[in-house]
Protein backbone atom coordinates (compact mmCIF):
# COMPACT_ATOMS: atom_id res chain seq x y z
CA UNK A 1 0.00 0.00 0.00
CA UNK A 2 1.28 3.22 -0.43
CA UNK A 3 0.05 6.98 0.97
CA UNK A 4 1.73 9.98 1.37
CA UNK A 5 4.54 10.16 3.39
CA UNK A 6 6.78 12.78 5.22
CA UNK A 7 9.46 14.28 2.56
CA UNK A 8 12.90 14.18 4.41
CA UNK A 9 14.87 16.26 1.94
CA UNK A 10 12.83 19.82 2.53
CA UNK A 11 12.87 19.29 6.49
CA UNK A 12 12.22 22.24 7.95
CA UNK A 13 11.71 22.88 11.82
CA UNK A 14 8.34 22.19 13.40
CA UNK A 15 6.60 25.60 12.99
CA UNK A 16 6.50 28.10 16.51
CA UNK A 17 3.92 30.98 14.99
CA UNK A 18 0.69 31.44 15.95
CA UNK A 19 -1.16 32.88 12.85
CA UNK A 20 -3.40 35.32 15.32
CA UNK A 21 -0.49 36.97 16.61
CA UNK A 22 2.36 37.58 13.78
CA UNK A 23 -0.27 38.62 10.67
CA UNK A 24 -1.41 41.66 12.08
CA UNK A 25 2.52 42.27 13.00
CA UNK A 26 3.47 41.28 9.42
CA UNK A 27 1.41 43.67 8.63
CA UNK A 28 1.75 46.83 10.24
CA UNK A 29 -0.89 49.12 8.04
CA UNK A 30 -3.11 46.91 6.29
CA UNK A 31 -5.59 49.72 4.76
CA UNK A 32 -2.52 51.13 2.67
CA UNK A 33 -2.45 47.58 0.61
CA UNK A 34 -5.23 47.24 -2.25
CA UNK A 35 -5.01 43.61 -0.95
CA UNK A 36 -6.99 39.83 -2.60
CA UNK A 37 -7.29 37.42 -0.38
CA UNK A 38 -7.77 33.43 -1.19
CA UNK A 39 -10.66 31.65 0.53
CA UNK A 40 -10.89 30.45 3.81
CA UNK A 41 -8.53 31.61 6.69
CA UNK A 42 -6.08 34.02 4.70
CA UNK A 43 -9.88 35.78 3.93
CA UNK A 44 -10.63 36.33 7.37
CA UNK A 45 -7.51 37.18 8.82
CA UNK A 46 -7.60 40.35 6.28
CA UNK A 47 -11.21 40.85 6.93
CA UNK A 48 -10.36 41.05 10.34
CA UNK A 49 -7.38 43.32 10.49
CA UNK A 50 -8.61 46.03 8.15
CA UNK A 51 -12.33 45.80 9.63
CA UNK A 52 -13.96 44.77 6.64
CA UNK A 53 -11.90 47.18 4.63
CA UNK A 54 -12.97 47.62 1.17
CA UNK A 55 -9.53 47.92 0.05
CA UNK A 56 -9.70 43.68 0.66
CA UNK A 57 -11.19 41.60 -1.74
CA UNK A 58 -11.54 38.34 -0.25
CA UNK A 59 -12.80 35.05 -1.77
CA UNK A 60 -14.55 32.36 -0.26
CA UNK A 61 -14.28 30.23 -3.82
CA UNK A 62 -12.16 30.07 -7.28
CA UNK A 63 -9.78 28.26 -5.19
CA UNK A 64 -6.57 28.91 -7.15
CA UNK A 65 -7.12 32.42 -7.90
CA UNK A 66 -5.47 34.46 -5.98
CA UNK A 67 -1.97 34.73 -6.90
CA UNK A 68 -3.03 35.92 -10.60
CA UNK A 69 -5.70 37.79 -9.62
CA UNK A 70 -3.88 40.22 -7.61
CA UNK A 71 -1.14 40.15 -10.67
CA UNK A 72 -3.75 41.16 -12.80
CA UNK A 73 -4.55 43.75 -10.16
CA UNK A 74 -0.93 45.37 -9.81
CA UNK A 75 -0.74 45.38 -13.55
CA UNK A 76 -3.49 47.40 -13.84
CA UNK A 77 -2.88 49.88 -10.68
CA UNK A 78 1.35 50.18 -11.18
CA UNK A 79 0.95 53.23 -8.59
CA UNK A 80 -0.20 51.29 -5.80
CA UNK A 81 0.82 48.59 -3.45
CA UNK A 82 -0.99 44.88 -4.25
CA UNK A 83 -1.26 42.54 -1.05
CA UNK A 84 -1.80 38.76 -1.86
CA UNK A 85 -2.87 36.88 0.76
CA UNK A 86 -3.44 32.87 0.60
CA UNK A 87 -3.19 29.83 2.55
CA UNK A 88 -0.66 26.91 0.97
CA UNK A 89 -3.78 24.46 0.13
CA UNK A 90 -5.37 27.40 -2.35
CA UNK A 91 -1.55 28.26 -3.44
CA UNK A 92 -1.11 24.54 -4.02
CA UNK A 93 -3.52 24.85 -7.06
CA UNK A 94 -2.23 26.95 -9.02
CA UNK A 95 1.45 27.11 -8.58
CA UNK A 96 2.13 28.13 -12.39
CA UNK A 97 1.01 31.49 -10.79
CA UNK A 98 3.99 32.12 -8.87
CA UNK A 99 5.82 31.35 -12.39
CA UNK A 100 3.71 34.13 -14.04
CA UNK A 101 3.95 36.69 -11.78
CA UNK A 102 7.90 36.05 -11.63
CA UNK A 103 7.95 36.24 -15.40
CA UNK A 104 5.69 39.49 -15.07
CA UNK A 105 7.71 40.83 -12.47
CA UNK A 106 5.18 43.36 -11.19
CA UNK A 107 7.36 45.84 -8.64
CA UNK A 108 3.95 46.68 -6.43
CA UNK A 109 3.08 42.96 -5.44
CA UNK A 110 3.61 40.71 -2.21
CA UNK A 111 2.43 37.38 -2.10
CA UNK A 112 2.30 36.37 1.80
CA UNK A 113 1.59 32.75 2.06
CA UNK A 114 0.29 31.65 5.89
CA UNK A 115 1.82 28.00 5.08
CA UNK A 116 -0.27 26.05 8.42
CA UNK A 117 0.57 22.90 6.77
CA UNK A 118 -3.32 21.81 6.77
CA UNK A 119 -6.45 21.93 5.18
CA UNK A 120 -7.55 24.08 8.09
CA UNK A 121 -11.39 24.18 6.34
CA UNK A 122 -11.93 20.76 5.25
CA UNK A 123 -11.37 18.22 8.52
CA UNK A 124 -7.12 19.50 9.65
CA UNK A 125 -6.00 17.12 6.42
CA UNK A 126 -2.16 17.38 6.08
CA UNK A 127 -1.38 19.29 3.06
CA UNK A 128 1.63 18.50 0.52
CA UNK A 129 3.33 21.69 2.57
CA UNK A 130 2.78 19.71 6.13
CA UNK A 131 4.31 16.87 4.55
CA UNK A 132 7.71 18.73 3.56
CA UNK A 133 6.85 20.28 0.14
CA UNK A 134 8.86 23.87 0.36
CA UNK A 135 6.68 26.69 -1.34
CA UNK A 136 9.77 28.98 -0.76
CA UNK A 137 11.65 26.75 -2.80
CA UNK A 138 9.23 26.86 -5.38
CA UNK A 139 8.87 30.57 -5.44
CA UNK A 140 12.26 30.80 -5.97
CA UNK A 141 12.81 28.50 -8.81
CA UNK A 142 10.14 30.36 -10.18
CA UNK A 143 12.28 33.16 -10.41
CA UNK A 144 10.44 35.38 -7.77
CA UNK A 145 13.55 38.06 -6.69
CA UNK A 146 12.61 38.46 -3.04
CA UNK A 147 11.77 35.10 -0.75
CA UNK A 148 11.39 35.17 2.52
CA UNK A 149 10.39 32.20 4.95
CA UNK A 150 9.35 33.26 8.37
CA UNK A 151 9.67 30.54 11.07
CA UNK A 152 10.05 32.20 14.35
CA UNK A 153 9.70 36.00 15.61
CA UNK A 154 13.55 36.70 14.77
CA UNK A 155 12.68 36.56 10.87
CA UNK A 156 9.64 39.03 11.50
CA UNK A 157 11.64 42.12 10.98
CA UNK A 158 12.83 41.41 7.47
CA UNK A 159 9.13 40.50 6.42
CA UNK A 160 7.90 43.61 8.08
CA UNK A 161 10.41 45.43 5.54
CA UNK A 162 9.71 43.31 2.69
CA UNK A 163 5.59 44.28 3.41
CA UNK A 164 6.62 47.53 4.05
CA UNK A 165 9.05 48.84 1.63
CA UNK A 166 7.80 47.02 -0.86
CA UNK A 167 10.24 48.09 -3.81
CA UNK A 168 9.97 44.58 -5.81
CA UNK A 169 7.81 41.09 -6.21
CA UNK A 170 8.04 39.33 -3.07
CA UNK A 171 6.89 36.15 -1.76
CA UNK A 172 6.87 35.65 1.76
CA UNK A 173 6.14 32.35 3.74
CA UNK A 174 4.91 32.48 7.32
CA UNK A 175 4.67 28.96 8.69
CA UNK A 176 2.48 28.95 11.65
CA UNK A 177 0.67 26.32 13.83
CA UNK A 178 -2.09 24.68 13.16
CA UNK A 179 -5.26 26.74 14.52
CA UNK A 180 -8.50 29.02 14.11
CA UNK A 181 -7.52 32.56 11.91
CA UNK A 182 -8.72 35.57 13.82
CA UNK A 183 -12.22 35.95 12.34
CA UNK A 184 -15.06 38.46 12.83
CA UNK A 185 -17.12 37.91 10.16
CA UNK A 186 -16.82 38.81 6.38
CA UNK A 187 -18.77 39.55 3.07
CA UNK A 188 -19.91 36.45 1.23
CA UNK A 189 -21.13 38.36 -1.82
CA UNK A 190 -18.98 38.06 -4.21
CA UNK A 191 -20.28 40.71 -6.77
CA UNK A 192 -20.62 42.99 -3.50
CA UNK A 193 -17.16 42.39 -2.61
CA UNK A 194 -16.29 44.02 -6.58
CA UNK A 195 -18.05 46.68 -6.35
CA UNK A 196 -17.29 48.05 -3.17
CA UNK A 197 -13.68 47.47 -3.99
CA UNK A 198 -13.59 49.11 -7.49
CA UNK A 199 -15.92 51.99 -5.35
CA UNK A 200 -12.55 52.15 -2.96
CA UNK A 201 -10.12 52.04 -5.77
CA UNK A 202 -11.26 53.62 -8.41
CA UNK A 203 -13.92 56.25 -7.36
CA UNK A 204 -16.41 54.72 -9.62
CA UNK A 205 -18.09 51.37 -9.88
CA UNK B 1 -14.25 46.37 -42.93
CA UNK B 2 -12.39 43.67 -45.16
CA UNK B 3 -10.66 40.67 -44.27
CA UNK B 4 -7.89 40.53 -46.67
CA UNK B 5 -6.21 42.74 -48.67
CA UNK B 6 -7.59 42.89 -51.86
CA UNK B 7 -4.27 43.36 -53.95
CA UNK B 8 -2.32 40.54 -52.13
CA UNK B 9 -5.47 38.29 -50.81
CA UNK B 10 -3.37 37.83 -47.45
CA UNK B 11 -5.43 37.39 -44.28
CA UNK B 12 -5.68 40.75 -42.70
CA UNK B 13 -8.42 40.23 -39.86
CA UNK B 14 -5.84 39.00 -37.30
CA UNK B 15 -4.47 42.03 -37.51
CA UNK B 16 -7.65 44.36 -37.45
CA UNK B 17 -8.63 42.41 -34.63
CA UNK B 18 -5.57 43.63 -32.47
CA UNK B 19 -6.35 47.21 -33.67
CA UNK B 20 -9.39 46.54 -32.29
CA UNK B 21 -8.95 45.14 -28.94
CA UNK B 22 -6.85 48.08 -28.74
CA UNK B 23 -8.96 50.76 -29.92
CA UNK B 24 -11.41 49.22 -26.79
CA UNK B 25 -8.60 49.89 -24.34
CA UNK B 26 -7.98 46.41 -24.10
CA UNK B 27 -4.44 46.59 -22.10
CA UNK B 28 -3.58 43.11 -20.78
CA UNK B 29 -3.27 40.03 -23.27
CA UNK B 30 -3.44 36.51 -21.76
CA UNK B 31 -2.97 33.74 -23.19
CA UNK B 32 -1.42 30.02 -23.28
CA UNK B 33 0.30 29.90 -26.64
CA UNK B 34 -1.75 28.72 -29.67
CA UNK B 35 -1.38 28.71 -33.22
CA UNK B 36 -4.40 30.18 -34.18
CA UNK B 37 -3.95 33.62 -31.69
CA UNK B 38 -0.41 34.07 -33.55
CA UNK B 39 -1.02 37.42 -34.57
CA UNK B 40 -2.55 38.53 -31.54
CA UNK B 41 -0.13 37.53 -29.12
CA UNK B 42 3.16 38.48 -31.40
CA UNK B 43 1.16 42.41 -31.13
CA UNK B 44 0.96 42.02 -28.06
CA UNK B 45 4.58 41.49 -27.42
CA UNK B 46 5.44 43.86 -29.83
CA UNK B 47 3.27 46.58 -28.34
CA UNK B 48 5.15 48.85 -25.44
CA UNK B 49 1.44 49.97 -24.49
CA UNK B 50 0.36 46.62 -23.24
CA UNK B 51 1.08 43.51 -20.74
CA UNK B 52 1.59 40.77 -22.79
CA UNK B 53 0.76 37.70 -19.73
CA UNK B 54 2.12 34.20 -20.81
CA UNK B 55 0.22 31.74 -18.45
CA UNK B 56 0.74 28.16 -17.10
CA UNK B 57 -2.88 27.53 -17.69
CA UNK B 58 -5.98 28.98 -18.75
CA UNK B 59 -7.75 29.47 -15.37
CA UNK B 60 -4.92 32.00 -14.48
CA UNK B 61 -6.29 34.00 -16.96
CA UNK B 62 -9.51 34.15 -15.64
CA UNK B 63 -8.08 34.96 -12.25
CA UNK B 64 -6.02 37.80 -13.48
CA UNK B 65 -8.70 39.60 -15.99
CA UNK B 66 -10.81 39.49 -12.80
CA UNK B 67 -7.85 41.09 -10.97
CA UNK B 68 -7.37 43.85 -14.04
CA UNK B 69 -11.11 44.74 -13.11
CA UNK B 70 -10.80 45.36 -9.80
CA UNK B 71 -7.90 47.51 -10.78
CA UNK B 72 -9.97 49.29 -13.39
CA UNK B 73 -8.52 47.87 -16.70
CA UNK B 74 -9.18 45.73 -19.44
CA UNK B 75 -8.06 42.17 -20.95
CA UNK B 76 -9.02 39.50 -23.38
CA UNK B 77 -8.02 35.84 -22.91
CA UNK B 78 -6.78 33.91 -25.73
CA UNK B 79 -7.02 30.22 -25.89
CA UNK B 80 -7.48 27.13 -27.70
CA UNK B 81 -10.72 25.03 -27.02
CA UNK B 82 -8.69 22.62 -24.69
CA UNK B 83 -8.26 25.66 -22.30
CA UNK B 84 -11.72 26.58 -21.70
CA UNK B 85 -12.04 23.01 -19.45
CA UNK B 86 -9.50 24.24 -17.65
CA UNK B 87 -11.48 27.61 -16.20
CA UNK B 88 -14.29 25.87 -15.46
CA UNK B 89 -14.28 26.54 -11.45
CA UNK B 90 -12.38 29.65 -12.04
CA UNK B 91 -15.09 31.24 -13.61
CA UNK B 92 -17.38 31.52 -10.68
CA UNK B 93 -15.67 34.71 -10.49
CA UNK B 94 -17.65 35.77 -13.48
CA UNK B 95 -21.13 34.00 -12.43
CA UNK B 96 -21.16 34.56 -8.93
CA UNK B 97 -18.82 38.03 -8.68
CA UNK B 98 -20.11 39.91 -11.69
CA UNK B 99 -16.65 40.24 -13.34
CA UNK B 100 -16.70 41.20 -17.19
CA UNK B 101 -14.69 38.54 -19.20
CA UNK B 102 -13.73 38.73 -22.88
CA UNK B 103 -12.44 35.56 -24.45
CA UNK B 104 -11.34 34.53 -27.77
CA UNK B 105 -10.79 30.99 -28.32
CA UNK B 106 -9.32 28.94 -31.25
CA UNK B 107 -11.62 25.62 -32.17
CA UNK B 108 -10.51 22.29 -32.36
CA UNK B 109 -12.14 18.90 -32.79
CA UNK B 110 -14.90 20.25 -34.81
CA UNK B 111 -14.93 20.79 -38.59
CA UNK B 112 -12.87 19.36 -40.07
CA UNK B 113 -10.32 17.86 -37.26
CA UNK B 114 -8.28 15.20 -37.86
CA UNK B 115 -7.00 14.61 -34.42
CA UNK B 116 -9.40 12.09 -32.09
CA UNK B 117 -8.07 13.72 -28.78
CA UNK B 118 -9.23 16.75 -29.84
CA UNK B 119 -12.94 16.24 -29.94
CA UNK B 120 -13.98 15.80 -26.40
CA UNK B 121 -13.00 18.82 -25.72
CA UNK B 122 -13.85 20.50 -28.90
CA UNK B 123 -17.31 19.48 -28.92
CA UNK B 124 -17.81 20.24 -25.23
CA UNK B 125 -17.13 24.14 -25.56
CA UNK B 126 -20.45 25.62 -25.87
CA UNK B 127 -21.87 23.53 -23.63
CA UNK B 128 -19.75 23.58 -20.31
CA UNK B 129 -19.12 27.56 -20.92
CA UNK B 130 -23.23 28.14 -21.35
CA UNK B 131 -23.10 25.84 -17.87
CA UNK B 132 -20.92 28.52 -16.29
CA UNK B 133 -22.77 31.85 -17.55
CA UNK B 134 -20.91 32.79 -20.67
CA UNK B 135 -22.37 34.10 -23.31
CA UNK B 136 -20.98 31.90 -26.75
CA UNK B 137 -20.66 33.68 -29.77
CA UNK B 138 -18.74 32.15 -32.78
CA UNK B 139 -17.12 33.49 -36.05
CA UNK B 140 -17.17 31.33 -39.03
CA UNK B 141 -15.96 33.52 -41.81
CA UNK B 142 -13.21 36.31 -42.19
CA UNK B 143 -15.58 39.62 -42.87
CA UNK B 144 -17.90 38.64 -39.63
CA UNK B 145 -14.61 38.52 -37.13
CA UNK B 146 -14.49 42.08 -36.43
CA UNK B 147 -18.32 42.42 -36.41
CA UNK B 148 -18.58 39.34 -33.54
CA UNK B 149 -15.31 40.29 -31.32
CA UNK B 150 -16.85 44.28 -31.63
CA UNK B 151 -20.32 42.63 -30.55
CA UNK B 152 -18.13 40.92 -27.36
CA UNK B 153 -16.40 43.70 -26.75
CA UNK B 154 -20.01 45.79 -26.25
CA UNK B 155 -21.42 42.85 -24.22
CA UNK B 156 -18.47 42.75 -22.07
CA UNK B 157 -17.15 45.73 -20.77
CA UNK B 158 -20.70 47.94 -21.29
CA UNK B 159 -22.90 44.95 -20.40
CA UNK B 160 -20.51 43.91 -17.63
CA UNK B 161 -21.29 40.11 -19.23
CA UNK B 162 -18.68 37.39 -19.60
CA UNK B 163 -18.56 36.51 -23.32
CA UNK B 164 -16.68 33.91 -25.21
CA UNK B 165 -15.88 34.17 -29.35
CA UNK B 166 -15.30 30.77 -31.08
CA UNK B 167 -13.02 31.11 -33.91
CA UNK B 168 -14.47 28.66 -35.57
CA UNK B 169 -12.00 26.13 -38.04
CA UNK B 170 -14.29 27.21 -40.59
CA UNK B 171 -12.14 30.63 -40.27
CA UNK B 172 -9.06 29.29 -39.37
CA UNK B 173 -8.80 25.94 -40.92
CA UNK B 174 -7.90 22.91 -39.53
CA UNK B 175 -4.88 21.67 -38.56
CA UNK B 176 -3.67 19.15 -41.07
CA UNK B 177 -1.96 15.66 -39.69
CA UNK B 178 -0.41 13.14 -41.77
Amino acid sequence: MARPTKLQINALPDPVLDRRDVIPLLIENPHEFLAVCGLAGSAQELTAITNDGPNVYAMAGAMGAAVTMALGLALAQPKRRVLCVTGDGELLMNLGGLATCALMNPPNLTIICVDNGHYGETGNQDSHTGLGVNLAKIAEGSGIPAVLTINTMDDLPEGRRLVREGNGLAFILLRVKEGKPLNTGRLMQPAVGRTRFRQHALGHV
Amino acid sequence: MTSHDVTTGAVTWPDELYDLLRRANVTQFAYVPDAGHRVLIDRSLADPDVYSVALTTEEEGVALLAGADLGGARGVLLMQSSGAGNCINMLSLNKGGHFPLLTLISMRGEFGEGNPWQFPMGQAVRPVLEAMGVIVLSANHPDEVIDVVQAAITMAFQGGEAVAVLLTQRLIGAKKFA
